[in-house]
This record gives C-alpha cells, sequence and structure tokens, in this order.
C-alpha cells in the first residue's frame, strides 16, 4: 500500500508526487487520462512572478520560481542532462509593457511593492524597450523587466517530474470514490480498474477536483475558466521575452465572468509563436470562438506589428481551474481526514507547482512548511 | 451578403455531384475549393493552357466529369476556386464559411450559408520507414496528382509500394506515360478481393477497370507482388534504391528475403484518411470506419447530427470517386428537401458493400512497426525520430494528443496530415491528429480583420 495516492497527474500533481518521494513516501499516481492531458496539456509553462500583487500568491510564487530554477539545474535518476534541459526551461524573463503613462503609474506602482517581497524589477523606459525587445511597437509609454520570469514546457516538466519521482503511474484509470475507514477517514480511492489503499489521498484534479471533494460529501468550488492560444509557424527568432501588456496583470485577477483578453506574446525554442490570453467562463464549452481568436491576433499584432504576415497554424483552448477567491486550495482538509487539495491554481499552476508539491509533502509528513499554508487552506470553504 | 441556400465545401467528385443536384432543384449555391480547378483529387486535370489533346485518357468515367462541369453555367451556383476555408461555424442565422481567396495575395472571403455540405475528400496515409524523407520519395495519390495535373512523370525508374488497389491505377497511369516502374509491392495479398468472389461478380465495372489496369502493367513487363513490401529507402541527397522484403500476414518483415531495387522513384500508399477538421470544428459526431479511420456519421440522407450540415465522399468513408458521386447527389436533393430516387439509394448501398470489402481485404497490419528503426523520422515537419516517440510513451503518453505534446509529431506545418495516421497507431489511438480548429494557415493580420464584426 502506498503512503499517497495523487489523483491527477497534471503538473500540480506531479510536483505533489515529486515531492512526497523526495520526502520518503511511496506514492502512486492516478489519473482518467495520460499523463498530462489535462489543463497542464494546453497551458503555456509561464513561471510568473510578474503578474502576481503582494500577498500570499505571490509569496508562493517567488518560492516556486526559485524551486524550478533549483530543479532545472538538478542532473537526477542518472540522466546526462539536466532536469531543466528535459523540460526546456528557459529563464527568459518577462517584459510587461503599458500603452499609456496612466497604464505605466499603475505597473511602476505594482513593481514598486512587489519588490519589497522579494521580485526584482527593472523600470524599462520608453526609449530602452527596443532594447530588450527590437520589434515591439512604437508609441508604448515604457515597461517593467522582470528577470525572474522563466518558462518549462509543462507536459514535460509534469511527466519527468512523475518519473523522477519513482510513482507508480496508473493511466487511464478514472477514480469513481473514495474509500473511507473509521470516524470517515479517506483510506484510498476507487478507480474504474479497482481500489487503491493508501495512507493519505492528495486531490490533484485540477479543474475536476470539485468532483472528487463531491465524493467526500464536500463543496469546493474550483471552475473553469477557458483560455484560448494561438500558436504560429516557425519563425526566426523575433521575441526574446514573455511580453505582456499590462492589462494582462489586471484581466487575471477579474471576477468578470464575460470575455477578457489582453496581449501575451512569446516565442519557443521550436520558433513558433505563443499568443494568448483570453479568460472566459463558459463552462467546459470547446467550441472555437472566432471572434476571441480575432482579438488575440489583433492585440498580438498591435504589440508586434512584424507579425502582422506570420500564419497561425493551430490554436487550442484549456480550462483555467480557478476558486472565486483566485487562490489555490493547497492543503489536508479538516473535514475529512486522510484528504487533501492541491488544485484551483488557475492561470499559474505550472508556475506554482513545486512550491504546491512541498505545502503538500509537509502538510502529509508532518513537516515545517516552507510558507504560510494558512491562505491556502481548503478550511476557507468551509460554510 | 446575401446567405445562399447552401454552402458546398470540395469540388471533387461527390461536392460537384452534389452542386450540380442542389443546382437544379433550384437552390443558390456557392462551390468552395481551395484548388485552381474543379475536379478534386479523383478528376484531377492540367490546365488548358497545358493544351492535353485527349484530357479524360487518365481518368476513367471522364465524361460524367465533363457532363457536371457543363451542367454549372445553367445553374446558379457560385464557382469558388482558390478559395481555401480556414473555418467553418455555425452562427444564429445559419453557417458561414470562412475562406482565403488567391494563391500568393489571399483576401478573407466569407460565405453564409443556411446549410452546408462537407465534401472535403481524404489525403494519402502514410507509413513512415526509414529513407522515407528522402527526395523521391512520394505518395501514391501524389505521384498520381503529378501525372494528373501536372502532366509530369514522377521520375524515370519508379517503384510503386503500399497497399490497396489504388495502387494499380498509379502503376498503370505512370507505365503508360513512360516511366518505367520496377515493381508494385503490395504488402497485402495481391488477391486480396478474390476471397471475395461475390462482391467482385456485383461489380463488373470493377472487375473490368482492375483487369484494364492489369493488361496495362502486363504489357510494360511490370511485376505486381504481394506480401511484399519497401522496408527502407536509400540515397545520400536523393533517391537511388529502395529495400524491398517479403513480408509475413502481420506485415513483419521475413528475414532473409531483403532485395535491393535501384529506382529514382518510389511512391507510397496505405489508403487514405480522411479529411475531417471541417466536420469537427462544426460539432459533426464521427464514427469508427471498417479500416479503423475515422469518419463523419451522417445518416441516410447525408445528413450529421449538426442541424443543416450535410457530407459526402471521402470524409463520410474512403469508398472512391463513383460512391463519392452517389453521396454528392444524395446530399444536394437532401439539402433541397428532396428524396433521393431509390435507385440512388440502392447504387449507395451496393458501392459501400464493396468499399467494405476494399477495407477487409487490405487492411494496415502492425508488422510494420517492424521497419522502423530509432533513428527513423517519424513526423517530418518536426524531425521526430521513432525513438522520441518511444520515449513519450514511456513518461506516460497513452494517445495521440499526448505523444503529441511530450513529442512534438503533428506540430508542424502539415499539423499531423503526414504523420498523423502513423502516430495515432502508435499510440494505439485511432483518431490520429485529425483536430484541427484553425484548418489552414492564416495570416494574424486576417485572422485580426475578423474582430468585432466576423463577417
Ligand atoms: C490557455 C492557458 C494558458 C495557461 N498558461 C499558463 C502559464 O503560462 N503558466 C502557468 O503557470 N499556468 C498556466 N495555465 C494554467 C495551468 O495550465 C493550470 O493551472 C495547471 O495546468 C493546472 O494543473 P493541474 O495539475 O492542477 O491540473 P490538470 O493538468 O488539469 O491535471 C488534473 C488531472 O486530473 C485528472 N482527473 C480529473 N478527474 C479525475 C478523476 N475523476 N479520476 C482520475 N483523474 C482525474 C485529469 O485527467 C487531469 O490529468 C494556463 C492555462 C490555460 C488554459
Ligand atoms: C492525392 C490523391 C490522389 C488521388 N488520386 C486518385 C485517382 O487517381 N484515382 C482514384 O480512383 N482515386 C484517387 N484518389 C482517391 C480520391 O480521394 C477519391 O477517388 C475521390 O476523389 C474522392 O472524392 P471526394 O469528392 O470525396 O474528394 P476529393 O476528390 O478529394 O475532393 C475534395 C476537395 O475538397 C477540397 N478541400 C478539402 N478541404 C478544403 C478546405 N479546407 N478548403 C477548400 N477546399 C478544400 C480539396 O481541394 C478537394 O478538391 C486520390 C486521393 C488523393 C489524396
Amino acid at each position: 500500500m502506498p503512503d499517497v495516492v495523487v489523483i491527477g497527474s497534471g503538473v500540480v500533481g506531479a510536483a505533489c508526487a515529486y515531492y512526497a518521494a523526495r520526502a520518503g513516501l511511496t506514492v502512486t499516481v492516478v489519473d482518467r487520462g495520460p499523463v498530462a492531458g489535462g489543463t497542464t496539456g494546453a497551458g503555456e509553462g509561464n513561471i510568473l512572478v510578474s503578474d502576481k500583487g503582494p500577498g500570499a500568491e505571490l509569496d508562493l510564487a517567488t518560492l516556486s520560481a526559485r524551486l524550478w530554477r533549483d530543479l532545472a539545474a538538478e542532473v537526477a535518476g542518472g540522466a546526462e542532462r539536466p532536469f531543466g534541459d528535459l523540460v526546456e526551461y528557459e529563464p527568459k524573463g518577462g517584459l510587461v509593457v503599458a500603452e499609456t503613462p496612466g497604464i505605466l503609474n499603475a505597473l511602476t506602482g505594482l513593481a514598486d511593492r512587489q519588490r519589497v517581497h522579494g521580485v526584482t524589477a527593472v523600470a524599462v523606459p520608453p526609449e530602452d524597450l527596443r532594447a530588450y525587445e527590437p520589434h515591439l511597437a512604437g508609441g508604448l509609454a515604457g515597461g517593467v523587466h522582470y528577470p525572474q520570469d522563466a518558462q518549462v514546457q509543462p507536459m514535460l516538466a509534469a511527466a519527468h517530474l512523475i518519473r523522477l519521482s519513482g510513482a507508480r503511474t496508473r493511466t487511464g484509470a478514472e477514480v469513481t470514490g473514495l474509500l473511507r475507514g473509521a470516524g470517515g477517514r479517506v483510506t484510498g480511492v476507487r478507480t474504474a480498474r479497482g481500489d487503491i489503499p493508501a495512507g493519505a489521498v492528495v486531490n490533484a484534479a485540477g479543474t475536476w477536483a470539485g468532483e472528487i471533494a463531491a465524493f467526500a460529501g464536500l463543496t469546493l468550488p474550483v471552475l473553469p475558466r477557458r483560455g484560448f492560444i494561438l500558436v504560429t509557424e516557425p519563425v526566426p527568432p523575433l521575441i526574446r521575452h514573455k511580453v505582456y501588456t499590462a492589462a494582462y496583470v489586471a484581466g487575471v485577477a477579474s471576477d468578470d465572468a464575460g470575455l477578457e483578453t489582453s496581449a501575451v506574446v512569446e516565442g519557443t525554442k521550436a520558433g513558433t509563436v505563443l499568443i494568448g490570453a483570453s479568460r472566459e467562463r463558459v463552462g467546459f464549452d470547446r467550441t472555437v470562438s472566432l471572434p476571441v481568436l480575432a482579438r488575440l491576433a489583433a492585440q498580438a499584432t498591435a504589440l508586434f506589428p512584424r507579425l502582422a504576415d506570420v500564419r497561425v497554424i493551430r490554436t487550442y483552448c484549456g480550462f483555467r481551474p480557478y476558486c472565486p477567491d483566485h487562490l489555490p486550495v493547497i492543503g489536508a482538509d479538516r473535514r475529512t481526514p486522510g484528504l487533501f487539495h492541491a488544485c484551483g491554481h488557475e492561470g499559474a499552476g505550472i508556475g506554482l507547482a513545486p512550491a504546491t508539491g512541498r505545502l503538500i509533502a509537509a502538510a502529509i509528513g508532518g513537516a515545517e512548511p516552507p510558507v504560510d499554508p494558512a491562505p491556502f487552506l481548503p478550511g476557507r470553504f468551509a460554510a | 451578403m446575401r446567405p445562399y441556400d447552401l454552402a458546398v465545401v470540395g469540388a471533387g467528385p461527390a461536392g460537384l455531384a452534389c452542386a450540380v443536384a442542389a443546382g437544379r432543384a433550384g437552390l443558390r449555391v456557392v462551390l468552395v475549393d481551395g484548388g485552381p480547378r474543379l475536379g478534386g483529387q479523383y478528376y484531377r486535370h492540367a490546365p488548358p493552357s497545358y493544351r492535353a489533346t485527349r484530357p479524360g485518357v487518365l481518368h476513367h468515367g471522364w465524361r460524367t466529369f465533363a457532363a457536371l462541369a457543363a451542367a454549372l453555367p445553367a445553374l446558379d451556383v457560385d464557382v469558388r476556386l482558390r478559395h481555401r476555408v480556414w473555418a467553418a461555424e455555425t452562427a444564429p442565422d445559419g453557417l458561414r464559411l470562412h475562406c482565403l481567396a488567391g494563391d500568393r495575395e489571399e483576401t478573407p472571403v466569407t460565405f453564409p450559408a443556411a446549410r452546408l455540405v462537407v465534401a472535403t475528400g481524404a489525403h494519402d496515409r502514410v507509413l513512415p520507414f526509414p529513407g522515407w524523407d528522402l527526395p523521391g520519395v512520394l505518395t501514391a495519390g501524389g505521384a498520381q496528382a503529378l501525372l494528373k495535373g501536372e502532366l509530369v512523370l514522377a521520375g524515370r525508374k519508379v517503384v510503386v509500394a503500399g497497399t490497396g488497389p489504388f495502387l494499380l491505377p498509379v502503376a498503370a497511369g505512370l507505365a503508360a506515360a513512360g516511366a518505367r516502374v520496377r515493381g508494385v509491392f503490395e504488402a497485402g495479398r495481391t488477391a486480396g478481393l478474390a476471397a471475395h468472389p461475390g462482391i467482385l461478380l456485383a461489380h463488373p465495372g470493377k472487375l473490368a477497370e482492375a483487369a484494364g489496369y492489369g493488361l496495362t502493367l502486363a504489357a510494360h513487363r511490370v511485376p505486381y507482388r504481394g506480401r511484399h513490401a519497401v522496408v527502407a529507402a536509400h540515397g545520400n541527397t536523393a533517391l537511388t534504391s529502395v529495400t524491398v522484403a517479403k513480408v509475413d500476414a502481420g506485415w513483419g518483415p521475413i528475414p532473409g528475403t531483403e532485395r535491393m531495387v535501384p529506382c529514382d522513384t518510389l511512391a507510397v500508399g496505405y489508403g487514405f484518411t480522411p479529411q475531417l477538421e471541417l466536420a469537427l470544428q462544426l460539432g459533426c459526431a464521427t464514427r469508427t470506419d471498417a479500416d479503423g479511420g475515422h469518419i463523419v456519421a451522417v445518416d441516410a440522407r447525408q445528413a450529421t447530427d449538426v442541424p443543416g450540415v450535410y457530407a459526402a465522399g471521402e470524409s463520410t468513408g474512403v469508398g472512391g470517386a463513383p460512391l463519392a458521386l452517389v453521396e454528392g447527389r444524395i446530399a444536394g436533393l437532401a439539402a433541397a428537401g428532396r428524396p433521393a430516387p431509390a435507385r440512388l439509394l440502392r447504387l449507395r448501398a451496393r458501392l459501400r458493400e464493396f468499399a467494405r470489402a476494399l477495407h477487409a481485404a487490405y487492411p494496415v497490419r502492425d508488422g510494420w512497426r517492424g521497419w522502423l528503426r530509432d533513428d527513423t523520422v517519424v513526423c517530418r515537419c518536426e524531425e521526430v525520430p521513432y525513438a522520441r516517440l518511444r520515449e513519450a510513451l514511456a513518461l506516460g503518453a497513452a494517445d495521440a494528443r499526448s505523444v503529441k505534446l511530450l513529442a512534438r509529431p503533428g506540430m508542424g506545418p502539415c499539423q499531423g496530415r503526414m504523420c498523423g495516421y502513423a502516430v495515432g497507431r502508435l499510440a494505439g489511438s485511432p483518431e490520429g491528429l485529425g483536430h484541427r480548429p484553425i484548418a489552414q494557415p492564416i495570416r494574424l493580420a486576417d485572422l485580426a480583420r475578423f474582430e468585432g464584426d466576423p463577417t
């Protein structure tokens, strides 16, 4: 019997498995699909500190960015290459640009407050923007450079974390219920392919985590927030950083159910350019929305006019797991012993995965948590 | 723009027959195709400027095509060639086709229509093997398209390989046009359909057609070998020879039977994969065909489960041009609210039965995996070797999509049209990589124009 069974092989479940294994626990990962086939397979892989205001999430993000950097440098599991190479880790930095002096004011104000929390943020005057990004449009009011922002290929990251954890992986096994013991304690999972008893159960089912909680009679308000990404044909390197408009920071934290978009543009190692980001609450509807794609295209070409003639070859969408208070749910569920949640990371699950894994491993093993866990505890939803 | 009664995507046998039937029933139709000429794959022909003296000589049933094409001008059918459809969508007031018109200077154009027929045909199904990415190796359909569309011989010394009866017209066409065809290597059995004599007797036309190809091949002394496959292609900068091996019933190469066959061209084809992206965009239900591939599910009227959307031809199951013609007519009539004559329905049933028999007689067996080496490129666009695919599977990928996300096959310019079948088979998921929310590449500037008012 494993010490821990993790439900969900996305990047969050993978990081939980990895850090639990590092803490000496035996782990089994179950997923109804293939490894990392959920939202992780639809993410862009940015590890961002730049888009978060001061508070609990920023502390988690700075810790997590550091953990990703440390992981990237490790040469583990008999590999010839460091982990960072395997998962395409790129410490490329972020560049946030402001269209107007008013927005720039807000942006630099945010940067000032972020610096107090350990974020490196370098103000970039308008005349210097092209030294960072030669193809940026003219007329921008200025920006801020965030060297700590980085990127990974999220599916590779999840798959290699699981491999390194040495966890047993059961793909194609849907969890259909939780095993309960004395006093209602959760003692494992029921899957379509048999029961898996375990010492502890981690609910890392992403956007579907509410369904797992419901098996224990609990309410966990994790809901889908759809996002589209455009992928272009490969082009010679045009864009060096993750570049986005300051409007993105507002969009990330917004509560609006309607469509919000902001330009988020970056190149990848393969030469393609990824263009985001849209946010809308439309349930799990996968129908392609041309107006959304058009808006993303318009915003990206406004930011980088050179992109106008570059072709889009693909688009995909995913469903960010969000909670009404825009904070992830991490930690033991007081209402049900044996059950731990690691979900609801919205548009930051890839960035926040390692810190989440550390918190979960600490919670299960009774070790000192690396950051204050209180703001993330599931108890905040208990009526 | 005033909405059309019917939009037909694809001007191959299915789309043409459909547009003519609907036009005759009085509908106002727009017939859209990305290619420069009517006819699709089957009736592909050279541009008039080539002054081909006998344009029908390379085609069976050319008169059918000529009659359909000649009928169009008198009907209310707006023919739009060189219009690539990159998206199809349902809107509250009907359906919309978003196209890019023109070759170099492409312009976005949108056609609104009350009903839509998807007649987008199929593309060649290929299997990877060492050396298949060398110049000189092309698909069987590609060789045929060169010959029919450009009157160009793919090469002088040609080997034809793969599976299915389509290899025969390809080889016969090349031989008749002057190429030295070194052999036709069929991985299945050459007498595939002989196991179904009843079917053959019920389709005397097919029998005669096959006999015709057989005669052409015999006259040019082209050997036709069953249970033989091209398992590797060789050459430094271009193809100079291929390795042909005997294969067992499961297509595993039999050791010691390999031999080199010098050639400058290899035309290889393992059947066809229906093009489903527009149907998938519209949300049409699909099902698994007799050959394991995914096809659009249609009812007796060729209607999909999406109101107002019909499908005909290879997108509803690979069955050849005669079946495509019949399905197209039925779809055109149905879109006009007319019942199809019983005779047409019976013909469709017979042709489908024949197609099913062909699928059963020429299945793709798993032994081709044995032709792969670690460094064999599976996805040419992204240069993904077989070893990387296996790594992805070992990491926990369990379907085509997760293999693609972990190892990148299908992420390049062709979006898995070439490798999707093989990746799907290797990953154990038959749907392959057919889901393409953007059916054709589109410039960001053109996409941006749809902001606000998408039409
Ligand atoms: C367009 C887009 C762009 C994004 N960009 C970024 C970015 O740049 N940076 C960033 O940090 N984040 C980004 N995100 C967010 C990020 O992708 C998610 O926060 C993250 O992937 C969530 O990971 P997860 O492991 O919690 O969920 P998932 O990856 O969804 O994993 C959950 C797993 O649980 C499995 N599961 C669910 N129910 C069951 C069940 N009953 N039984 C068994 N298994 C089950 C699923 O199959 C799935 O594999 C983006 C998201 C989107 C949509
Ligand atoms: C390369 C190739 C060559 C072939 N040659 C032969 C042959 O010689 N003999 C034979 O018997 N069979 C041949 N076939 C098989 C062929 O598919 C059928 O015989 C027959 O042509 C099917 O008719 P159809 O109308 O269903 O599709 P097709 O004839 O394939 O017609 C589909 C049409 O849809 C158009 N189309 C598809 N997607 C879009 C889009 N997004 N936007 C705009 N237009 C679009 C295509 O340009 C094409 O003209 C060939 C197949 C291929 C792939």
